[in-house]
């Protein structure tokens, strides 16, 4: 066990106490909202209601369910990178090349080597392991802005890779389909979504628990402490290279696992989960929701790929093709909007959106709030002199 | 052979070219402000697009193929919106983010996106025939080997706009401010010269850079598309770091270096395998010198 000294300045993210092992009364009411969220997630593949616009169709109905489904796959991602952004202060621009080798692998393996899905997932995610040791190893040796440059390079070169379909692996710029009569019937067809969905939901909930079980564990207060001053750590005689490592390798795997779950929602895996632009959109995820934080991520997230997906539709509607051309075009571009709106979060409201509801919650009117966006330096976002 | 070994030498020269144009504005900016810039791609395709607006706008109806002067306007239109939008980059959205780095990086990835989405709205994902004078399209013979004309003209820019950073950082007042900035921020301020006009100019002198480079891509790909920023910025990227964070010179070399290595390498191995020597590259200049070819330790 380390120095406790290395945790003086961490800034405590809510819930994140360290309670004594067992069974109390506090920590199970603390995580009632958590509770609460994946009963009412998990019930509503039965929920025949309408949602007036907001989605496809009703609530209970595949085209829904598909969206919600793509939302949670994205929301459990966006959760895995804020493990190396948000919890440790690692700025990889490499994170996509992880969710598209868990897409692209797992497809492979039952297209070429004939197995069922499930081993599929299974040889996906250890190829990310090891992917990710490699890859980790070689970034890592450089800090900052190089490694998010390395990271950037390595995902480009995944990128090369799929785009030049190499033997027919990857199927080039019209990605791969899914092997459909590898996967267990229960999960394919228009019919079957809702499966699908609740297996998404699941990859959210292990997601959670396993990034909130390492940001408690040891390791995970070494990292909190590598955000806050990564010289601080090596003063105290530790080597935070082998850290950082574990939690890139941790976060890649999970992202992985992500993109398997994305293979099987979306029928396929295509280039776009690799593009340098995706990775720059998990990072838009994240600071929307609030980096640092696990319910920011996962609302980041969520948010992020609903407007994603739902814009276009609102942007097709007659509001919005009435407009003067000034207004429509831009309106009609949901990455205009989200980058847009990514900018004017990190401009007034630091914190992302968790962040500026807790301190809402703690007190302050929304000019004081404003006021202190503006001035404030948050503690941990300055790069370490 | 060997008259293909020269085009491919001139091809890679002149990808080169457009990689410094984009890189040279890349290293200045980080090397003062710590800032990545991520939406450069996007100075240089607005850069791109107001250069190609120009042409139309100048030409008779819809003709590709433009006269020098005009071609020389549709350089200096490219130019001044790259060198535009990177000053009000800097003053609108870096400037009240001061020192609060990472969110620096931030905005400009959203501004990226953005910016990409609205070309991409307003001009189409189609590509658009880039006008420029017939002589671009013709091709010079050397040694038997038939080289379009444009890998020259971006290698002739390219060459103008380093001697020109050079000249401005060795000799003029600005220049020194930049130099003394990279060098140590906090003593530049302290010695009572206000750093954030520097930081302004070099936003926009880098914004020039890139809008020039859109330019220029467009006469030595024929046309121009949304897409264009992304894919040239990632190597421009790349180019940054073999060369050293903060050095014109080191980004010079390495943008020769990996537009030959990509060109030669992609013709006689198979194509795509340029591309991720490049990346290779990378990864071993790194281990061996983590500053780069010219950088000094980053901080």
């Amino acid at each position: 066990m380390p120095d406790e000294n290395v945790l003086d300045d961490v800034t405590e993210t809510p819930g994140n106490h360290s309670t004594v092992a067992g069974f109390d009364r506090g920590r199970v009411l603390r995580a009632l909202p958590q509770l609460v969220v994946v009963v009412v997630l998990a019930v509503l593949p039965w929920c025949d209601i309408s949602t007036g616009g907001i989605l496809p169709a009703n609530l209970s109905s595949p085209g829904s369910l598909h969206l919600l489904g793509l939302c949670l796959v994205f929301a459990a991602l966006a959760l895995s990178y804020d493990l190396l952004f948000g919890f440790t202060g690692l700025l990889s621009f490499g994170h996509a090349l992880f969710f598209a080798a868990g897409a692209y692998l797992a497809e492979i393996a039952m297209a070429q080597f004939g197995v069922s899905l499930w081993a599929a997932a299974v040889i996906a995610v250890i190829a990310g392991l090891l992917l990710a040791v490699l890859v980790g190893a070689v970034s890592l040796r450089v800090g900052g802005i190089a490694f998010a440059m390395v990271t950037l390079a390595f995902a480009q070169a995944g990128s090369i890779i799929v785009n030049q379909d190499p033997g027919g692996l990857t199927g080039g710029e019209l990605g791969k389909s899914l092997t459909f009569d590898k996967v267990p019937d229960a999960l394919l067809g228009v019919v079957n979504t809702r499966h699908v969905y609740w297996v998404a939901l699941l990859l959210l909930v292990v997601v959670y628990l396993l990034v909130t079980f390492a940001t408690r564990s040891a390791p995970g207060r070494i990292w909190q402490a590598i955000r806050e001053n990564e010289r601080r750590v090596e003063v105290l005689g530790l080597s935070p290279y082998p850290f950082k490592l574990l939690v890139f390798v941790v976060g890649s795997v999970l992202a992985t696992a992500c993109g398997v779950v994305y293979l099987l929602l979306v029928g396929s895996a295509n280039p776009s989960i690799i593009t340098p632009d995706f990775t720059l959109s998990l990072l838009v995820m994240v600071v929307l929701g609030g980096s640092g934080n696990r319910w920011g991520a996962v609302i980041g997230g969520f948010l992020y790929s609903y407007l994603d997906q739902r814009l276009p539709a609102f942007a097709a509607s007659d509001a919005i093709q009435s407009l003067p051309t000034v207004l429509r075009v831009p309106l009609s571009q949901p990455l205009f909007i989200l980058g847009t709106l990514f900018v004017l979060v990190i401009l007034f409201l630091p914190g992302g959106i968790v962040g500026t509801l807790q301190r809402a919650r703690a007190g302050g009117d929304s000019r004081s709030l404003l006021r202190a966006a503006l001035t404030e330096r948050q503690p941990g976002r300055e790069e370490k002199q | 052979m060997n008259s293909i070994v020269i085009l491919l030498a001139v091809t890679g020269l002149g990808l080169g070219a457009l990689y410094f144009l984009v890189a040279s504005g890349l290293s200045l900016i980080f090397g003062l402000m710590r800032v990545l810039n991520f939406a450069h791609g996007a100075f240089l395709v607005l850069g791109a697009y107001a250069g190609y607006q120009a042409g139309v706008h100048l030409a008779p109806s819809g003709a590709t193929t433009i006269s020098n002067g005009r071609f020389t306007l549709v350089l200096l239109a490219a130019l001044a919106a790259g060198a535009l939008v990177g000053a009000l980059t800097e003053i609108v959205l870096i400037r009240p983010l001061y020192r609060r780095e990472i969110d620096q990086v931030l905005v400009t990835v959203g501004l990226a996106l953005a910016v990409g989405a609205l070309v991409l709205g307003i001009a189409g994902a189609d590509p658009i025939r880039f006008p420029a004078p017939a002589w671009t399209r013709n091709v010079t013979n050397i040694a038997g080997a038939s080289i379009p004309n444009s890998r020259f003209l971006a290698i002739g820019v390219a060459v103008c706009v380093l001697v020109l950073i050079m000249v401005f950082l060795r000799y003029t007042r600005l220049g020194l401010i930049v130099r003394a900035g990279v060098e140590n921020r906090e003593m530049v301020t302290a010695l009572g010269i206000d750093v954030r006009r520097a930081f302004t100019l070099v936003f926009a002198l880098g914004g020039a850079a890139a809008g020039l480079g859109g330019a220029l891509t467009g006469v030595f790909y024929g046309s121009v598309d949304p897409g264009l920023g992304s894919e040239l910025l990632i190597f421009a990227f790349i180019v940054v770091i073999i060369g050293g964070l903060g050095s014109i010179v080191g980004s010079a070399l390495a943008a020769v270096i990996v537009g030959l290595l990509q060109q030669f390498a992609n013709y006689y191995a198979a194509d795509g395998v340029g591309d991720l020597a490049v990346v290779l590259l990378l990864a071993v200049v790194l281990l061996a010198r983590p500053a780069g070819l010219l950088g000094k330790a980053i901080p």
